[in-house]
C-alpha cells in the first residue's frame, strides 16, 4: 500500500533552510532513513492540514463555521495554500529523486503519482454520480424546476462519463484534483528546468501566467465553459512553491526578514480585510472609492487573480516570519490532528470531498438546522483526523515489518505532495 | 407605520401558533407581509436609484413594469402566484390608489444572458416600460458559461435596456441548496454585482434573500415535495420584497405610500 512514493532522506541539496547543522550531506543521504522523520518541515504539514479542513468546511453549505475560513478575511483561500504546499513538497521529494536517480526514474515516479490522483478523482466522480442520480429521482419541488435542468446530463451518460474520464466534465467541488493532475504532469518538465536554472524557470512561469491573462487562454470543459481552476494560471503558485523548495526560500530569507516586507504585508492584509468586509457589511460600501472598485473587481479565482496571489504571498511572508520552524507548538498534541491530516493529504482531501457530499446529503434528507450543521462539520473533521491517524498507524506498522526493505521509510508521506 | 409593525407582530405570533394558516394569509392580498417574509433591511437596500420610476409616480403617470426572466420567474401552471404578479398586487397596495401599475412578464426559458440580451432591442420596441426587472444567471450557471462572457452579456443587456430610457433592476439566481453541489452560482452572483455596481443600478439579491429565509427557518428550501405550496409562498414573499425594494430605490416619499 503506497499511496505515496517512498523516498529516502529528508533534505535536498539547496534547501539549506531545511538543513540544521549536523545533518549529513546529500552524498550519504540514502543511508539516513528514519532520523529523517525528525527533520520534517512540520509547518508544511500543519498548513496543508489546515487547508484541507478549510476546504472541507468551504464545501459544506455556509454555516457558523464558515466564518472561520480565511476566504472571509481576504482575497485568497485554502486552495492557494494547498497548491503552493503541494508544489513545495512535490519539488522537494521528486527533485531529490531526480538528482539521485535521474530524470527517467523521477518522471516514472511522478507519473505513478499522477495515476493515483486520477483514480482518486474517478472514485469521487462515481460517488457524485450516485448522489446526483438519487436527487434527480427524488426531488421535485416546483420552486426549482429550472435548477433541476442541471440533471440533464444524466440523460446522456455515454457522453458525460467519457468526458468525466477525460477530466472535461467536472462537477462543482471536484475542480482541485484535475488541476493537481495537470500540474503534476508538468512537474518533470518543471523540475528538469529547475535543475538547470531555477530563476529562469520561475520567470517562464510568470511569463506563462501573463500570457494566459493577456490572451485569455483556458482549458475547455464539457458541456461548455472552461476549467474552474485554470492550470495555465495556477501553475504560477505551484512553480513558485517548487522554486521555494529548491532553494528559493533560503535566498529570499533576507527579504522575508526585513521589516519593510512585514509592514507591506500587514498593510496589504488589512486593506484586503477591509475590502472583504464591504462584501458582508454593505453599509461600508460607500466608503470604497468607485474607481478602485471598478479597477479591482471581479477578483478572479479561475485565473488566480494577482490580488489573490499577492494576498497569499503576504500571508505566507507573515507566517514564515512569526512561526519559526523550531516553534515548540508544532510538537504540541493540540496541533497533532492538523499535522496528521496534512501528512496524508491526498487521502484526506478525497475524504473531505466525500464527506462534504455526505454532509450535503444528510442536511437535505435528514434535517437542516444549525445544530445538525455544526454536528456534521465537527464529525467530518473528527473523521478526517481519525482516518489520518489510522493511515499513519498503518504506515508505521508496515514500515516496521518491512524494515528490511531499503525503501520503506517513514518519510514517505512527504512524497505525495498531495 | 406603527399599525403595520403591530400587525406583523400579531401575524408572527399567529404564524408560530398556527403554521397551517400561513398559506392562506399569503395567498390573500393582506396589507402586512406574513412573518415568513421578514428580512433584515440591508437585503432590501440599494444605493442606486430608480429616477424614472420616481418621476413617473410623482407625475401620476402609470407605472409600466416589465419582468424579463427565465423559468424561475414563474411557477409552473400557477402564473398568478409567481413573484411578478405578487409584486404587482403589493405595489398597488403600497402606492396611492390613483397610481396605475401594470406588470408584464417576458419568459425566456433555457436562454443564457447573451441569448436573452440579443432580443432586447426588438422587445423594447414593442413595449415601453418605465422599469425593467431582469432576472438572469441561472441558465448561464447551469451551462457553466464563461463568467467573463456572462458579464459582458449582462453589461450589453443592461446598456440596451437603459438606452430605451427605462430604469433597470437586476435580479440574480435563486438560492437552491439542493443543487448547491452541482451548480456553481458564485461567479455569476459576483459578476452580476459587478455589473450592477458599474452601471449604478439596483441589484435585487434574490440569492441572499432566499438563503436568509432558509437559514432562519422561515422556509425549508430543501423540501422535496411536489406540491406548489412552498413555491407559492416563496414567490409571494419575493413579490412583496421586490415591491418594497423598488419603492425604496425610487425614494418614493412615505407620503406617496399608503400606510
Amino acid at each position: 500500500m503506497t499511496i505515496a512514493d517512498q523516498v529516502t532522506g529528508s533534505t535536498i541539496a539547496g534547501t539549506a533552510d531545511a538543513k540544521p547543522a549536523g545533518i549529513t550531506p546529500r552524498a550519504a543521504a540514502p543511508a539516513i532513513t528514519l532520523p529523517a522523520i525528525g527533520e520534517r518541515e512540520l509547518r508544511l504539514d500543519l498548513f496543508r492540514g489546515l487547508a484541507l479542513w478549510l476546504i472541507f468546511i468551504d464545501h459544506l453549505p455556509t454555516s457558523l463555521l464558515t466564518w472561520f475560513t480565511i476566504r472571509n478575511y481576504g482575497f485568497s483561500d485554502a486552495t492557494e495554500i494547498f497548491i503552493f504546499i503541494s508544489g513545495y513538497t512535490a519539488a522537494f521529494v521528486y527533485g531529490r529523486a531526480m538528482l539521485e536517480n535521474g530524470v527517467v526514474i523521477a518522471t516514472a515516479r511522478i507519473l505513478r503519482r499522477v495515476w493515483q490522483i486520477y483514480v482518486a478523482h474517478v472514485f469521487l466522480f462515481t460517488i457524485f454520480l450516485a448522489e446526483i442520480s438519487y436527487v434527480a429521482t427524488s426531488f421535485e419541488n416546483p420552486l426549482y424546476t429550472e435548477e433541476m435542468g442541471i440533471m440533464d446530463f444524466l440523460k446522456q451518460p455515454d457522453v458525460t462519463i467519457v468526458q468525466a474520464l477525460l477530466l472535461r466534465f467536472r462537477p462543482v467541488n471536484m475542480d482541485v484534483l484535475p488541476l493537481y493532475i495537470v500540474l503534476m504532469l508538468a512537474l518533470p518538465l518543471i523540475l528538469w528546468s529547475m535543475k538547470w536554472k531555477p530563476d529562469v524557470t520561475l520567470g517562464l512561469s510568470v511569463v506563462l501566467y501573463a500570457v494566459t491573462w493577456e490572451y485569455d487562454l483556458y482549458f475547455s470543459a464539457y458541456p461548455n465553459g472552461f476549467w474552474a481552476f485554470n492550470p495555465l494560471a495556477w501553475q504560477l503558485l505551484f512553480v513558485f512553491g517548487a522554486w521555494c523548495a529548491l532553494g528559493g526560500a533560503r535566498r529570499m530569507s533576507r527579504i522575508l526578514a526585513s521589516p519593510v516586507t512585514m509592514w507591506i504585508a500587514i498593510a496589504y492584509l488589512v486593506a484586503a480585510f477591509y475590502v472583504t468586509l464591504t462584501w458582508y457589511v454593505p453599509q461600508l460600501g460607500h466608503l470604497m472609492p468607485k474607481r478602485i472598485e471598478q479597477w479591482m473587481y471581479p477578483i478572479d479565482k479561475t485565473d488566480l487573480d494577482v490580488l489573490r496571489f499577492t494576498h497569499f504571498l503576504a500571508l505566507a511572508a507573515l507566517t514564515v516570519r512569526f512561526l519559526p520552524r523550531t516553534w515548540p507548538g508544532l510538537k504540541s498534541r493540540w496541533l497533532r490532528p492538523l499535522i496528521l491530516c496534512g501528512q496524508h493529504s491526498l487521502e484526506i482531501f478525497c475524504l473531505g470531498v466525500f464527506l462534504a457530499f455526505a454532509g450535503h446529503f444528510i442536511l437535505a434528507e435528514v434535517s437542516g438546522g444549525a445544530a445538525m450543521h455544526a454536528l456534521i462539520s465537527l464529525s467530518g473533521i473528527l473523521i478526517m483526523w481519525g482516518v489520518a491517524w489510522v493511515i499513519s498507524w498503518y504506515k508505521s506498522v508496515a514500515d516496521k515489518s518491512g524494515a528490511k526493505t531499503k525503501n520503506a521509510v517513514g518519510n514517505a508521506d512527504l512524497a505525495g505532495g498531495g | 407605520m406603527k399599525a403595520k409593525v403591530l400587525l406583523s407582530l400579531i401575524l408572527l405570533c399567529g404564524g408560530l401558533a398556527a403554521p397551517m394558516a400561513r398559506a392562506g394569509d399569503a395567498a390573500s392580498a393582506a396589507p402586512a407581509a406574513p412573518a415568513a417574509c421578514e428580512l433584515p433591511p440591508y437585503l432590501l437596500t440599494s444605493e442606486s436609484r430608480l429616477p424614472k420610476v420616481a418621476d413617473a409616480v410623482k407625475a401620476g403617470k402609470p407605472l409600466e413594469i416589465l419582468v424579463i426572466g427565465s423559468r424561475s420567474t414563474t411557477i409552473p401552471s400557477s402564473e398568478s402566484s409567481s413573484y411578478p404578479a405578487r409584486m404587482e398586487v403589493s405595489l398597488k397596495d403600497k402606492l396611492p390608489p390613483s397610481e396605475a401599475v401594470h406588470v408584464s412578464v417576458e419568459i425566456q426559458s433555457k436562454r443564457t444572458a447573451q441569448e436573452t440580451a440579443a432580443t432586447f432591442v426588438k422587445l423594447m420596441e414593442a413595449k415601453t416600460p418605465t422599469l425593467v426587472i431582469w432576472q438572469t444567471g441561472t441558465v448561464d450557471a447551469i451551462r457553466s458559461i464563461d463568467p467573463d462572457e456572462f458579464r459582458s452579456a449582462v453589461t450589453e443587456g443592461v446598456t440596451a435596456l437603459q438606452k430605451t430610457g427605462a430604469d433597470v433592476v437586476l435580479m440574480n439566481l435563486q438560492y437552491s441548496p439542493r443543487t448547491e453541489t452541482m451548480i456553481a452560482a458564485q461567479p455569476f452572483l459576483d459578476n452580476m454585482r459587478v455589473v450592477a455596481q458599474e452601471h449604478d443600478i439596483p441589484l435585487f439579491d434574490r440569492f441572499a434573500i432566499m438563503r436568509q429565509w432558509n437559514d432562519q427557518g422561515q422556509f425549508d428550501l430543501f423540501n422535496p415535495s411536489r406540491g406548489p405550496e412552498l413555491a407559492k409562498q416563496v414567490h409571494d414573499c419575493l413579490g412583496r420584497a421586490l415591491a418594497q425594494f423598488v419603492i425604496d430605490a425610487a425614494h418614493l416619499e412615505p407620503a406617496q405610500q399608503q400606510n
